[in-house]
C-alpha cells in the first residue's frame, strides 16, 4: 500500500524546498514542508494558502519551492486544489497531461478560521489531497494575533494579558475531530520532533483514494517565545507532556501512534514559552488548571476512542 | 455553418449548450438565482454523457472561482457562472484570476445586488467589479449570448490577452425567456477554438511558482502588463469576430450602431434594453424623427475610438444606465462615454439616464419617452434623469 | 527591473531563492566537528533551511551562505558534534 520509512538516510538528496527563503531561524512551518515533501512523491503539486510559509517562500523574483506551487488568497486553499485535482482529470481523459498527489499547506489561520468552509467543501466532494496544517497556533504572518487555534492561556496581540484578561479565554478549536466528522479515510496528528512518525502518516495518507488531513505542530520561536534553537525540544516536549498527542484516525478507528505512558509535567512546556510566563503568577492560578486539566481530559478521551472506535468502525 | 433547425431556448440554456460544445475541461459553479438553471442544464448533460468535462459542485461562489483557477492553472478550459451576490462574494478572487492572467469564461446572469434583496435584473452586479480586469461583454439576446460565450473562450486564450472574461445578460428577462437559436455545429466550433496553450502550467517537469508576492518594486508594472493585455483585447476581439463570422454568418460588433450619424439625438446603451430602444427609434423615425441607438457590447475593454466616432456627428446623447453608481456625478456607461468624448474633443449635449434599476420593466413606450425627454433642455442637468422611478 | 524583464503574472521558476544569501541574519555560526560526526543526518532532517547538504559518499557539509543561525543542529545532534561560533 506503501512503502514505510525506516531511516534518513533513504530519503532522496534533492531538496523539496530550497535555501535562502525568508522563514525566520529556526521556523517550524518549514520543518513541516522539509518532512512533508521529503516523503511524498517528487511529482507532487503543492497548493498553498496565505500565510507565513507562502508570504516568505514565493517573494517575486525569488521561489524557495522545487515542486509546482500554487497561492491565490487565504481562505480557499482546499477549493484550489479542488480545481486543480479536476483540471488533472480532465486533461489526462483527453491525454494531454497525467494525474499527480496533491498536498495543500495551510496554517492554523487558514484551516480552523477563514478556510474552515472550503476545507469541509473539498473533503465533502470526496476529492483526492492530503491537507496539511502547519499549525503555529496563532496568525503568526500578521503578528502574532489569535486564531481558533490558539490554546487557552496563550498570550497573542489580540488575546493579551494585564489585570482584566489573562491571555486566550476560550479552548483551541479540536480541529482533528471536526475533520473526522467528515468521514475521511484517514486523518493524523504529526510533530517534526518525530519525523518517522510524521512521514510514515504522510505516506499513508497519500495512498488513500480520498480526502485526508495532517495537524502538525509547527512552533514558532517568535510567536512563542523561545530561543530559535529550541524548535525542536519545544515539538517534542509538547508530545512528551500529553499537550499534542500523535494519533490517527484511520476510517473512523483512533489510534495514538506515539504512547505517552509516563508523561512530563505540563509545566515544563509551558514554562519553555514566553507566551504561558503570566499562568503562573498566583492570580491566574486557576486559568493554569484548566490548561492542565484540558490536556490531561484530552488524552484519555483519545485512549478511550481508541479502545471503543475499534468497536463501532473495525472489522 | 449552423445546423438546420432553429430552437428555443432560454438564456441560461444558450450557455449551457455553448458550454457543452466548447469541449470545456472544468466547470466549477454555485447556484444562485437566476443562474441556476445553467448549472442544473450542465448537471444534466453530465449525467446524461453529452459533458465529458469535469463538474464540481462546489460549497459557494469564492470556492467556486478558486476552483476554476486551481484548473486553469493546469492548462484546463474553465467556465463559471454566476449572478449579483455570488459575483460579490467572489469578488477577490475576479482579481485573483486576472492578476495571474488566468482565460477563464463566466457567465454573470446581472441581478441587482443586496440590500434590499431583489431577485430581479439590473448591472450593479457587474458594474461594481468592471475594474476587476475581466473582460466584460453585454448580450442584448439569447442567440448573441450563446454565440458569445464561444467566442469568449477563444478571446481570453489569445496569447496576446490571456485575460478571464465575462458574457453579461439582464437576470430573469434574457436568462429565463425564451427566444429563437440558431445552434452551430460541434465541429466548427471545435477548429475555431482550437486548444488552450498557456505559457506556464503547474506541470513536475518543470516546477513553476504561480502567486508569487510582490514588491512596491514590481507591482505597478505586473498592473500594466495586464493594462497593455487589456489594450490587446480589442484588436483580438475584432479578430476574433472576424473567423467566427467566417463560418457562423454572424457578426455582432463592439458596439452597434443605428442610425447614429447625424442623429438629433443618440441612446447610448447596454444589454437588452438596446433592442427596445432600437424599436422605438425605428417607430419615431418612421413618424418623421431623426433617433439613434449606439448598444455598447464590449464594454471592457471600452471600445472608445469606436464609441466617439459614432457620436462624433449625433447633435445630442443620451447615455442610460441600469446601475447607479452612488455618489458618483452620474452611473458608469455615462461616466465612461463622457470621459471618451471630452478625451476627444467632442462636445455635444449629454444626457445621463437611469432606468430599469431592480428589474423595473422598460417597454418600447418608455423607449420613446425617454427620447422625448432628451428634447427638454433641462434632462441635460448635473444630476442624472431617474427614469421610472416613483417619487 | 524593466517591465519588460518582468515575467507574466508574477510567475516564478522553482528554486531560484537559493540565489538569495542570507548569511547576514546570523550572530552565531555552526561549526561540525569532523572527527565527531557519524553523519546520521539528523541535523539535516532538523535544519529549517535547508542549509546543511547531504554528499554522496561523503559527510554532510553547512552551506555558510544560507545559514541564518537558528542553533537547531548544534542542539539535536545526538554526538555533540556541532557547536555554535560568534561571527567575527
Amino acid at each position: 500500500m506503501y512503502e514505510q520509512v525506516k531511516g534518513l538516510k533513504e530519503l532522496p538528496m534533492d531538496e523539496p524546498l530550497s535555501p535562502g527563503h525568508r522563514l525566520c531561524p529556526g521556523c517550524g512551518a518549514s520543518l513541516v514542508v522539509r518532512q512533508v515533501l521529503l516523503a511524498a512523491p517528487k511529482d507532487t503539486i503543492v497548493a498553498n494558502a496565505t500565510g507565513c510559509l507562502e508570504v516568505s517562500t514565493a517573494l517575486y523574483p525569488y521561489s524557495a519551492w522545487n515542486r509546482p506551487w500554487i497561492h491565490s488568497a487565504f481562505e480557499n486553499a482546499p477549493a484550489v486544489a479542488s480545481g486543480i485535482e479536476a483540471g488533472f482529470k480532465a486533461l489526462t481523459k483527453r491525454g494531454e497531461a497525467e494525474e499527480h498527489p496533491i498536498v495543500v499547506f495551510g496554517g492554523d489561520g487558514g484551516t480552523y478560521d477563514i478556510g474552515l468552509q472550503a476545507l469541509s467543501g473539498a473533503i465533502e466532494r470526496g476529492q483526492r489531497f492530503l491537507y496539511v496544517c502547519y499549525d503555529n497556533e496563532a496568525y503568526m504572518n500578521t503578528g502574532i494575533q489569535r486564531s481558533g487555534g490558539t490554546p487557552m492561556g496563550a498570550w497573542t496581540t489580540t488575546t493579551q494579558v494585564g489585570s482584566a484578561q489573562a491571555g486566550k479565554t476560550g479552548a483551541k478549536k479540536d480541529i482533528m475531530s471536526i475533520v473526522v466528522a467528515h468521514h475521511v479515510p484517514y486523518a493524523a496528528t504529526a510533530s517534526i520532533s518525530h519525523w518517522r512518525d510524521l512521514m510514515n502518516k504522510v505516506r499513508k495518507a497519500l495512498s488513500k483514494d480520498g480526502p485526508t488531513f495532517m495537524q502538525v505542530m509547527a512552533p514558532c520561536t517568535r510567536g512563542w517565545r523561545f530561543d530559535s534553537a529550541k524548535t525542536i525540544k519545544m515539538s517534542k516536549l509538547a508530545v512528551e507532556t500529553r499537550f499534542f498527542p500523535l494519533y490517527e484516525v484511520e476510517d473512523g478507528v483512533y489510534k495514538i501512534t506515539i504512547p505517552v505512558t509516563s508523561p512530563k509535567p505540563i509545566d515544563e512546556y509551558l514554562k519553555a514559552q514566553g507566551r504561558y510566563s503570566h499562568l503562573f503568577l498566583q492570580q491566574n492560578a486557576a486559568e493554569l488548571e484548566t490548561v492542565k486539566k484540558g490536556v490531561e481530559d484530552n488524552y484519555k478521551r483519545l485512549e478511550k476512542l481508541s479502545q471503543l472506535s475499534s468497536q463501532v468502525y473495525g472489522p | 455553418m449552423e445546423a438546420a433547425k432553429a430552437v428555443a431556448l432560454q438564456g441560461d440554456e444558450a450557455v449551457a449548450e455553448a458550454v457543452r460544445q466548447c469541449d470545456v475541461d472544468v466547470v466549477a459553479a454555485y447556484p444562485i438565482t437566476p443562474q441556476t438553471i445553467i448549472v442544473e442544464k450542465l448537471a444534466e448533460f453530465v449525467a446524461t454523457g453529452r459533458f465529458s468535462g469535469e463538474f464540481i459542485t462546489v460549497e459557494s461562489e469564492h470556492s467556486a472561482l478558486s476552483a476554476c483557477l486551481g484548473a486553469s492553472a493546469t492548462g484546463a478550459r474553465v467556465f463559471t457562472a454566476t449572478s449579483s451576490q455570488g459575483l460579490a462574494y467572489m469578488h477577490e478572487m475576479l482579481y485573483n484570476v486576472s492578476g495571474m492572467r488566468l482565460p477563464i469564461v463566466m457567465a454573470v446572469a446581472n441581478r441587482a445586488l443586496s440590500a434590499p434583496l431583489v431577485l430581479n435584473a439590473d448591472h450593479s452586479d457587474m458594474m461594481g467589479s468592471r475594474d476587476s480586469g475581466w473582460i466584460q461583454v453585454y448580450a442584448e439576446n439569447v442567440e448573441e449570448i450563446y454565440h458569445r460565450t464561444i467566442q469568449l473562450f477563444r478571446l481570453s486564450e489569445d496569447p496576446r490577452v490571456m485575460l478571464p472574461s465575462a458574457i453579461n445578460f439582464e437576470g430573469f428577462i434574457l436568462s429565463h425567456d425564451k427566444e429563437r437559436v440558431r445552434p452551430l455545429e460541434d465541429g466548427p466550433i471545435k477548429r475555431f477554438l482550437r486548444r488552450p496553450t498557456t505559457k506556464h502550467r503547474l506541470d513536475p517537469k518543470d516546477p513553476f511558482t504561480f502567486g508569487a508576492i510582490a514588491t512596491p518594486d514590481t507591482y505597478y508594472e505586473f498592473r500594466m502588463q495586464q493594462a497593455e493585455a487589456m489594450r490587446n483585447a480589442l484588436v483580438v476581439f475584432e479578430e476574433t469576430e472576424k473567423e467566427f463570422e467566417a463560418f457562423s454568418g454572424r457578426r455582432y460588433g463592439a458596439v452597434d450602431a443605428y442610425n447614429t450619424d447625424g442623429a438629433d439625438r443618440v441612446a447610448v446603451v447596454n444589454g437588452c434594453t438596446a433592442g427596445t430602444m432600437r424599436v422605438a427609434a425605428r417607430a419615431m423615425n418612421a413618424g418623421g424623427e431623426n433617433v439613434g441607438v449606439l448598444a455598447i457590447k464590449l464594454y471592457r475593454p471600452f471600445p472608445t475610438e469606436e464609441v466617439v466616432s459614432r457620436l462624433r456627428k449625433a447633435k445630442s446623447v443620451m447615455t442610460m444606465d441600469r446601475s447607479i453608481s452612488l455618489g458618483a456625478p452620474s452611473g458608469p456607461i455615462a461616466e465612461d462615454v463622457k470621459s471618451a468624448l471630452k478625451g476627444a474633443g467632442v462636445n455635444q449635449p449629454v444626457m445621463s439616464l437611469v432606468y430599469g434599476i431592480g428589474g423595473r420593466d422598460v417597454t418600447v413606450e418608455d423607449g420613446k419617452r425617454i427620447f422625448a425627454l432628451a428634447k427638454d433642455e433641462t434632462s441635460f442637468g448635473e444630476d442624472s434623469v431617474m427614469y421610472g422611478v416613483r417619487s | 527591473m524593466s517591465r519588460n524583464e518582468l515575467e507574466e503574472a508574477a510567475v516564478v521558476k522553482g528554486g531560484t531563492s537559493s540565489a538569495y544569501v542570507v548569511s547576514g541574519w546570523r550572530v552565531k555560526r555552526p561549526v561540525i566537528n569532523e572527527a565527531k560526526c557519524t553523519n546520521c543526518l539528523i541535523c539535516w532532517i532538523y535544519c529549517p533551511e535547508p542549509a546543511i547538504v547531504r554528499h554522496e559518499g561523503a559527510k554532510v557539509t553547512i552551506d555558510y551562505e544560507h545559514c541564518k543561525g537558528c542553533g537547531i543542529c548544534a542542539a539535536e545532534c545526538p554526538l555533540t558534534a556541532i557547536s555554535m561560533v560568534m561571527e567575527p
